[in-house]
């Protein structure tokens, strides 16, 4: 523990997102995959939003209520504190991801479970919580499928609703065949696949003595938890096990039961892209005769509070973890969440990652912002209006900032700014450019020496025209 | 057609890609706006937005290029700009660079918006495919502005761009950071284009007509990229001519 | 621990020096819809879910129909006339291995949403707590008229948020396979529901 240890929100030794992304796109089956998955979530997501009139104005709302809630943080987190406490639970403060682990190696530890049950939890996936468990004696069971489709098959998540999205069918047949005693006979139908996960689970989730999960929102004026699900296994974790142990961000909070009315029309809509997921559990604290004996809250930083401190950056503490940014990303279609080398992937990842990473001196994290063509689609989907490509420029400027003053690419920029910041250099440079026919066949380039071969190499570069317009202009009308 | 409007004084903003690469863009722009009885001007002070700094993360580097086009421009009533995404610069980022735009209109929002024509008088017989530029669609929101106005133009024939809305990979400096999934988004995006079986690709930035162009060109698939202004200006006794090479 | 709550606190505090006045929350999303038929739409809306649905205006035949012979769990507040004679009623107190083999379980609910097709139970009447219509294959449901509401904020409303509430919408289902939804994965796999109305 301490504030020099790495934050696990990026994998170590991640590559920069230009190499990911070019072994990623070197795999046709993933590609396809991901072109099928997306594209059929996009379209139905666009058919549940069109269904309410009011979209717009449940998006300004959540932005709002979102952004009171991180203005008065400390107010409302010290309010949730004391409901959940009224209630019977117990709440911890964990600083960061290694403080987050103890506490619930810890309780688990004294509960005398050797296993867990999980619910997927882009939060416990944030602090790297199966690996602390495992280190410490606990094995942890995930029990959503996407979760356990990456768990067997010894995979990474690469999607925050649906970490195994890179997998279809036949693949995921393969994992459970491979991992899963009994299924010899599986074909590749989903409610097949679905029931074969039924049975492997059972027997866990009525033996577990302890489950973990994370919180989709936390109510600061009652002490309620939210957890959004589908599958019914996040009702198995906080309805059986006696020890119920949730690990929430700081920033998942909404003041009032009311403002859930915003978010439980947002979160589904936007997200599976129906009018309401399954399964949606409330609990506030312990219930005599109905579920857990003892819950837990762990309230985690991890580079929450540093995300706050910047003025531009903050919003996207903002984030509901639906991940309609992801579904609509033209980049992330092709290179899938893995290339991002995070449990954050695609548009919001690469916001949320560096910053609660919070070095840009590591060439991984700082490549994230430069992961988009600032296409914009995400902003637009987003259902609590984060300005993504906002963010993105804003931390690609933190990017620069922190790398060698004078890099080629700083010199270039430099020269170039000096050159268009004084209109008689830009003339002479444009004259000057006209030259650049030379490399031209019939006004087009085919080819350059590097770095321009980045374009060259598949697409072909215009010569600069014979003469410019300002020198047309200035020829017959000036 | 109108001959005198009063618009004020309008000056065109060629932007510095447009001015170097593609000066046929902006001579159209011209001939179009005094067509409609516009008369336009030119300031020779003007060079970039700054938007390539900006996005790339060299943020102190834009601020001398936006304020030399706020100096340049100011006192215009309107600044015309074929360019969406250079249009949005100056409008949705200047302000955060603390440098105070003047009035600037992508070329569409200003015939329909300010000049209240859809109808510009344009010939154009050729089929076209249209691809709406991210920054016009989503920075600016032009809308379907664009649309009708190629849909008033005789004789051409429009066909719909399959999954248009999605990006063609440019994105300023990542088609070079980024080159890789850069050029797998315009491989897309060029096979839309190829299923229209459209003669020529039109759309409001040059940027994206010179990325999607530089892949048809090298594919050397006969689709000629056109900014729109040129379809708007080409007229019966002044048609647009087909390149006899890609340009 | 304390300690560390203390330095979040501070580290919120030092972060949030730039005062930041968030703008008042606006509401102009609509809490209520005129919909023609809050029970038409609730009952359309649940059947797209895959679930089975049925109007009536007396449960208490198709409560026989659907599960004479079986062993079924009910809540010990359940109304006497659900308890037809031709099923095998079982009651708490119930362990999670007689859930877990019984044939199904009846409850009624606490609100209908008719724009999700969504039922939530609160663990009031007739209710029971959470595993009671969780470990069970099929669930059979009981809606009253006068409980279904036609939006999400109307039914918020409704509800006393510190009790344990389960918002159901159709049978289990996941959408972990290409992003396409299918039923059945941990709870019940089977949704029945019975919108009774006079």
């Amino acid at each position: 523990m301490g504030d020099t240890a790495r934050n696990p929100v990026t994998w170590l030794g991640s590559p920069a997102f230009p190499t990911a992304a070019k072994t990623a796109l070197a795999d046709d089956q993933l590609r396809r995959n991901l072109k099928h998955a997306t594209g059929l979530i996009r379209t139905k997501r666009a058919g549940a939003v069109a269904e309410l009139p009011d979209w717009e104005q449940l998006r300004l709302s959540g932005e709002a209520i979102k952004d009171d809630v991180l203005a008065n943080l400390d107010t409302y987190l010290l309010r949730f504190e004391e409901s959940v406490a009224a209630r019977g639970g117990t709440v911890h403060w964990a600083r960061d991801a290694a403080e987050a682990n103890e506490i619930v190696l810890r309780l688990a530890r004294e509960a005398g479970a050797d296993e867990v049950v999980k619910i997927k939890s882009m939060a416990t996936m944030e602090i790297g919580l199966n690996e602390a468990l495992q280190a410490g004696g606990v094995t942890p069971i995930e029990t959503d499928l996407a979760e356990l489709i990456v768990q067997l098959g010894n995979d990474r998540p690469s999607h925050i609703l649906v970490p195994a999205i890179h997998r279809n069918r036949t693949e995921i047949r393969d994992i459970f065949k491979a991992a899963m005693p009994g299924t010899e006979d599986l074909t590749d139908e989903p409610v097949e696949l679905a029931a074969a996960a039924r049975a492997f689970l059972r027997r866990k989730f009525l033996s577990a003595k302890v489950a973990v999960s994370g919180a989709n929102f936390g109510v600061a004026e009652t002490g309620s938890v939210v957890v959004v699900e589908s599958e019914g296994n996040g009702r198995m974790c906080l309805t059986l096990p006696e020890t119920l142990i949730t690990v929430m961000g700081i920033e998942k909070l909404v003041p009032t039961w009311q403002d859930l009315e915003v978010f439980l029309q947002l979160l589904p809509r936007s997200s599976t892209a129906e009018r309401m997921n399954p399964y949606t559990s409330v609990w506030t604290g312990v219930t005599p005769g109905d579920g857990p004996r003892d819950f837990h809250l762990v309230l985690v930083d991890n580079g929450r509070t540093d995300t706050l401190a910047s003025t531009v950056g903050r919003q996207a503490l903002r984030c509901i973890r639906c991940s309609a940014c992801l579904n609509v990303c033209p980049v992330y279609e092709r290179t899938g969440g893995q290339a991002y080398g995070s449990v954050y992937p695609g548009p919001i990842g690469a916001i949320l990652a560096p910053q609660l990473g919070g070095d840009m001196h590591d060439k991984h994290a700082a490549s994230l912002p430069f992961a988009s063509s600032l296409c914009g689609a995400c902003f637009e989907v987003c259902p609590v209006r984060i300005d993504i490509p906002s963010v993105l420029v804003h931390l690609r400027a933190k990017a620069v900032e922190a790398k060698p003053k004078y890099s080629p690419e700083a010199i270039g920029m430099a020269a170039m700014s000096w050159v268009m910041a004084g209109p008689r250099r830009f003339r002479a440079a444009q004259r000057l450019a006209v030259a650049g026919r030379l490399l031209s066949r019939g006004g087009r380039i085919r080819g350059l020496p590097f770095p321009g071969s980045k374009w060259t190499d598949s697409r072909d570069l215009p010569a600069p025209a014979k003469e410019s317009f300002s020198a047309w202009w200035k020829r017959t009308r000036g | 057609m109108p001959t005198e409007r009063a618009t004020g004084r309008v000056a065109l903003f060629a932007t510095c890609l447009t001015d170097t690469f593609f000066p046929d863009t902006a001579r159209a722009v011209v001939r179009l706006l005094e067509r409609l009885g516009c008369s336009v001007e030119f300031p020779q002070d003007q060079t970039c937005c700054g938007q390539m700094h900006f996005n790339t993360g060299y943020r102190a580097k834009a601020v001398p290029l936006a304020r030399n086009v706020a100096s340049v421009f100011a006192g215009y009533d309107a600044v015309v700009v074929p360019s969406g995404s250079c249009a949005g610069m100056v409008r949705h980022v200047y302000p955060d660079l603390s440098v105070t735009p003047g009035p600037v209109y992508e070329l569409s929002e200003f015939l329909i918006d300010v000049l209240g024509i859809e109808d510009v008088g344009a010939y154009f017989p050729h089929r076209v495919t249209y691809h709406p530029t991210c920054h016009s669609l989503r920075m600016l929101g032009v809308g379907d502005k664009p649309l009708r106005l190629l849909r008033a133009v005789r004789g051409l024939d429009l066909v719909e761009l399959p999954a248009a809305e999605s990006c063609c990979g440019f994105g300023g400096t990542f088609a070079l950071k980024n080159a890789d999934v850069s050029s797998a988004m315009l491989a897309d995006k060029m096979s839309c284009v190829l299923d229209t079986g459209a003669d020529v690709l039109t759309a409001g930035d040059n940027s994206c007509l010179m990325h999607m162009g530089g892949g048809l060109s090298r594919l050397q698939a006969g689709v000629h990229p056109v900014h729109l202004a040129e379809i708007l200006a080409s007229t019966e006794e002044e048609p647009w001519v087909t390149p006899l090479a890609t340009r | 621990m304390g300690d560390s709550r203390d330095v979040i606190l501070a580290r919120i505090r030092g972060a949030l020096g730039d005062r930041p006045d968030p703008r008042p929350v606006p509401r102009e999303y609509q809490r209520t819809r005129d919909f023609p038929s809050v029970l038409d739409l609730f009952a359309e809306r649940v059947a797209d879910y895959r679930a089975i649905v049925h109007r009536v205006t007396d449960p208490v035949e198709l409560i026989r129909s659907a599960l004479a012979g079986k062993r079924v769990a009910v809540a010990s507040d359940a109304p006497p006339e659900w308890l037809v004679p031709e099923v095998t009623w079982l009651r708490e107190p119930l362990t999670n291995a007689d859930l877990d083999a019984c044939d199904g379980v009846l409850t009624g609910c606490a609100v209908g949403i008719a724009e999700t097709g969504t039922i939530v139970l609160d663990g009031g009447v007739a209710q029971g707590r959470r595993a009671l219509t969780l470990l069970p294959d099929y669930h059979l449901c009981v809606v009253r008229a006068d409980q279904v509401v036609g939006t999400v904020p109307e039914a918020l409303a409704r509800l006393e948020p510190t009790r344990p509430l389960t918002f159901v919408s159709g049978p289990s289902a996941t959408s972990d396979i290409e992003m396409d939804r299918v039923e059945g994965v941990h709870g019940p796999r089977t949704l029945e529901v019975l919108i009774v109305s006079q």
